[in-house]
């Protein structure tokens, strides 16, 4: 409480001071995509249908990435990936 | 609206950067969230976005946190379409008087199913009538989920939620899902469409269709909430999906009244042996699943019947509604 | 006082008038209304004003009054200047956005035509619709009549936009006493007014950009207006409004000061108005258009050699407490009167108030409250002459037999 900025402090209105990226939601996981490389072929459906942008595509390597960071573990990438190339699994499983 | 279309691949949509952010708080398997995310990708330029009090409203404007990376306003419940008002005639008359850069900023309305079919109704219908040049994104969820999955007149007929509990007397809600796009399509307005995640690419272009229209624009989108909808997280793109197929919520546009299905619809339409059944739709959702009892199943027949005569009422009036 | 140098023009034009004229003015850019009696002249001459092309106002015909505000509190947010006026059941539906205008920090202009509230209907002059938005965060001022009226509204965009305030504002007047009641109004040269209140200001604010701009909507430098502010937030943010307050408080008699030195009128201090209260011994403490018919009954009682007076209340929000208590402080029986009821409390606000902010002054005189003009009923100034005949009774007595009277009630 006392590090939080006082009355004097806040800006007017509650105008908002930091953008959600530095609020990391990937800790609300229970399983994680597994992605096949091998298999994906770039289509990107993935990419349009997260909720919560955490898969990207990398122009510069050709590939889709995944940012643990934001992943929430929903499985819809899985779900709909066409070729099925992202399997969801607990994290100790991928080891 | 322009008369150059919007050509995109998925590559120009993921190169866009998100404007509506990661670190927001929706559910894991949130199918408003991508629907937001894929709105703003639509954006052409300096865009003003409101929003109506609500799940979507909530998650992504939690101070100090906010997941909005254009200029956003929430003000109340019922406010989405009155404060698209305000914003409008301000930009229009700062630029006028050169209080403003001159240049032309989009306004857009984000509101739920409570926000648009029942609270703030009276406020949309005003907005529609006085004309101001804005786009209404309605996320239909089916229910007020924020407040814990309470029924709206949007929840469909025969869905479980907290106010309409199916019950061993009331099997769930008893009323009809109100034909939102039928009132708002009575207000003579330019642009009125349907759209839902699933079919990305289709909602992309009927966003940037309805921010074209010089004046309102109404897009209803179908939006799966696996909370409320007690489904799966995975499949809440899978319902999106299945809706359509189903034709529980088809796809089409209007363009000043004249309705045309758009491509998945008209899929259907053309081959109707593709038409899925209402049930691969229902099943999977425990909102429905006390209909799934001999004693309820006649409910589910009937549904599918009301169903069927909606959708081969759109199929005349798109046909009769063609140039 | 004020030099005269300045030209004025003179023109007939009853309360609702004179504050459409004010408003042409004041270079509104967004006006956003909807009709209510006694309010409704003021919407109706303005938008002749529009559609005679003699403002650059973008006027906004909404389906509410609750849409009205809310149009002004997002037009507001955008950076223009906004006005809208309303009264009774008008006011009551705007209620909610009340609340989210003055926590928004948005400096609306609103004009109230004070005004009864159903049930039963009644369209005629009270209080009430106003005092029940007491603690919406709003500011508010009560003109006497159509002059300060007009003063009022062109003083209230420059005190509600001093980015130290940032908070909106009522302008009440009462409904037909003074709105639809034709007067003399001195009015200044538009360029004069415009002058005056200058161009809207922002404060500074940093946002998530990690950028200081202006606080408003603006695609170059996006903010977001209106999140959540949960537990740990919510009430600093509540704290910070106060503050706002505080400094309208100083504000509001600024600005009266400088606008008496541009037209030659001044309202008390600007948040009280008293009328020969230095050496009174007897006082009625009112809001509004009766502080004028009082001013003729304390003139009678003077030559009469009674030592009666009046404050006239002009800001209720900020409450003037420093003010009451100081030009109290030799009264030996006050009268609060109040155009309002506050159903199973004790008095009604303005009673409540005055009676709060004087519990710890050094000497405090008896202070009873009259309730009176409910729905418009009106009182003659020999009906009113009375209250200053129970003060002076129990001035000499030293104590009051009841402390609430329904003044003018059938019993």
């Amino acid at each position: 409480m006392s590090k939080e900025k006082t009355w004097k402090e806040v800006s007017i209105a509650a105008i908002a001071s930091k953008s959600s990226v530095g609020f990391l939601t990937g800790d609300w996981k229970t399983y994680m995509p597994k992605h096949d490389t091998e298999k994906c072929t770039n289509c990107l459906v993935c990419a349009m249908l997260c909720p919560e942008g955490a898969i990207h595509f990398r122009p510069e390597h050709n590939k889709v990435e995944f940012n643990d960071n934001f992943c929430k573990g929903c499985g819809i990438c899985a779900n709909e990936c066409p070729v099925k190339a992202i399997v969801m699994k607990m994290p100790e499983e991928e080891k | 609206m322009s008369t150059q279309e919007w050509k995109f691949t998925a590559k120009d949509i993921a190169a866009k950067p998100d404007l509506f952010l990661s670190g927001h708080r929706a559910c894991a398997g949130c199918g408003p969230a991508t629907v937001l995310r894929l709105i703003m990708k639509a954006t052409r330029g300096p865009t003003i976005v409101t929003q109506a009090t609500g799940c979507m409203e909530i998650v992504g404007s939690i101070y100090p946190y906010t997941s909005w990376a254009l200029p956003w306003l929430h003000t109340a419940f019922e406010t989405a379409a009155a404060n698209a008002s305000g914003i409008e005639a301000a930009l229009k008359i700062m630029r006028k008087k050169g209080k403003i850069k001159d240049e032309h900023v989009d306004v857009i309305a984000l509101a739920g199913d409570g926000g648009t079919y029942d609270i703030g109704l009276q406020a949309l219908s005003g907005a529609v009538e006085r004309g101001h040049d804005f786009l209404f994104v309605l996320y239909d969820n089916e229910g007020y989920m924020n407040t814990g999955i309470q029924r709206s007149s949007s929840t469909p007929i025969g869905a479980s939620t907290t106010t309409s509990p199916a019950g061993s007397v009331i099997p769930g809600k008893l009323e009809k899902k109100k034909p939102i796009t039928d009132i708002m399509l009575a207000h003579g307005m330019e642009y009125v469409a349907t759209a839902t995640p699933y079919y990305w690419k289709d909602l992309l272009s009927k966003v940037r269709k309805g921010l074209e229209v010089d004046g309102p624009a109404f897009l209803h989108v179908f939006s799966p909430c696996p909370r409320g909808w007690r489904s799966e997280p995975a499949k809440t793109m899978e319902y999106s999906k299945l809706a359509v197929e189903s034709c529980v919520f088809p796809l089409w546009e209007a363009v000043n009244g004249n309705r045309q299905l758009s491509t998945p619809s008209k899929v259907i339409a053309l081959a109707p042996q593709k038409k899925k059944s209402l049930k691969d739709y229902l099943e999977g959702q425990g909102r429905f699943r006390h209909l799934f009892t001999p004693q309820n199943n006649h409910i589910v027949d009937e549904i599918q019947q009301a169903t069927d005569e909606r959708w081969q009422k759109l199929l005349r009036q798109c046909q009769t509604s063609q140039p | 006082m004020a030099q005269q140098q300045i030209k004025q023009t003179i023109l007939a034009m009853n309360g609702d008038e004179a504050i459409a004229y004010a408003v042409k003015q004041c270079d509104v850019d967004v006006v956003a209304a909807y009709p209510i009696t006694p309010q409704t002249i003021i919407v109706e001459k303005f938008s002749e004003y529009v559609a005679n092309g003699e403002v650059q106002t973008q006027y906004v015909c909404t389906e509410s009054e609750h849409s009205a505000i809310t149009a002004c509190i997002a037009a507001g947010a955008t950076g223009a200047r906004t006005f809208t006026a309303s009264a009774s059941a008008g006011l009551a539906l705007m209620h909610e956005m009340l609340f989210v205008t003055s926590g928004a920090r948005v400096p609306v202009v609103l004009a109230v035509a004070n005004r009864a509230l159903s049930a039963p209907l009644n369209i005629h002059g009270d209080h009430s619709d106003s005092m029940a938005e007491r603690d919406s965060g709003w500011l508010h001022i009560y003109a006497e009549n159509a002059q300060e009226a007009y003063d009022s509204i062109i003083q209230a965009f420059k005190i509600a936009e001093d980015v130290d305030v940032s908070l909106p504002i009522f302008i009440g007047v009462d409904g037909f006493t003074i709105s639809h009641t034709l007067e003399r109004v001195d009015t200044l040269p538009e360029d004069v007014v415009r002058r005056f209140i200058g161009t809207r200001s922002f404060p500074m604010v940093l946002t998530h950009e990690g950028k200081t701009v202006p606080f408003k909507l603006d695609p170059a430098n996006p903010m977001t207006m209106g999140p959540n502010a949960l537990q740990n937030f919510y009430y600093e943010f509540k704290r910070q409004q106060e503050e706002g307050m505080r400094n309208a408080y100083k504000k509001i008699q600024e600005v009266n000061s400088e606008y008496a030195k541009l037209s030659g009128r001044s309202y008390g201090n600007g948040l009280i108005d008293p009328y020969k209260l230095d050496d009174a011994e007897i006082a009625i403490i009112v809001i509004g258009s009766t502080a004028g018919t009082l001013k003729v009954i304390v003139d009678q009682l003077r030559t009469e050699g009674i030592k009666a007076g009046i404050l006239r209340i002009r800001t209720f929000r900020p409450f003037p407490v420093d003010e009451i208590k100081n030009a109290l402080r030799n009264l030996k029986a006050v009268a609060v009167m109040d155009k309002s009821m506050s159903p199973g409390g004790l008095g009604a606000a303005v009673f409540s108030e005055v009676r709060n902010a004087l519990y710890d002054a050094a000497h405090r005189p008896i202070i009873v409250s009259y309730i009176f003009g409910l729905g418009g009923r009106d009182s003659s100034p020999n009906d009113l002459r009375r209250i200053y005949d129970d003060l002076a009774r129990i001035a000499k007595s030293g104590q009051a037999e009841k402390t609430v009277t329904y003044f003018g009630l059938r019993e």
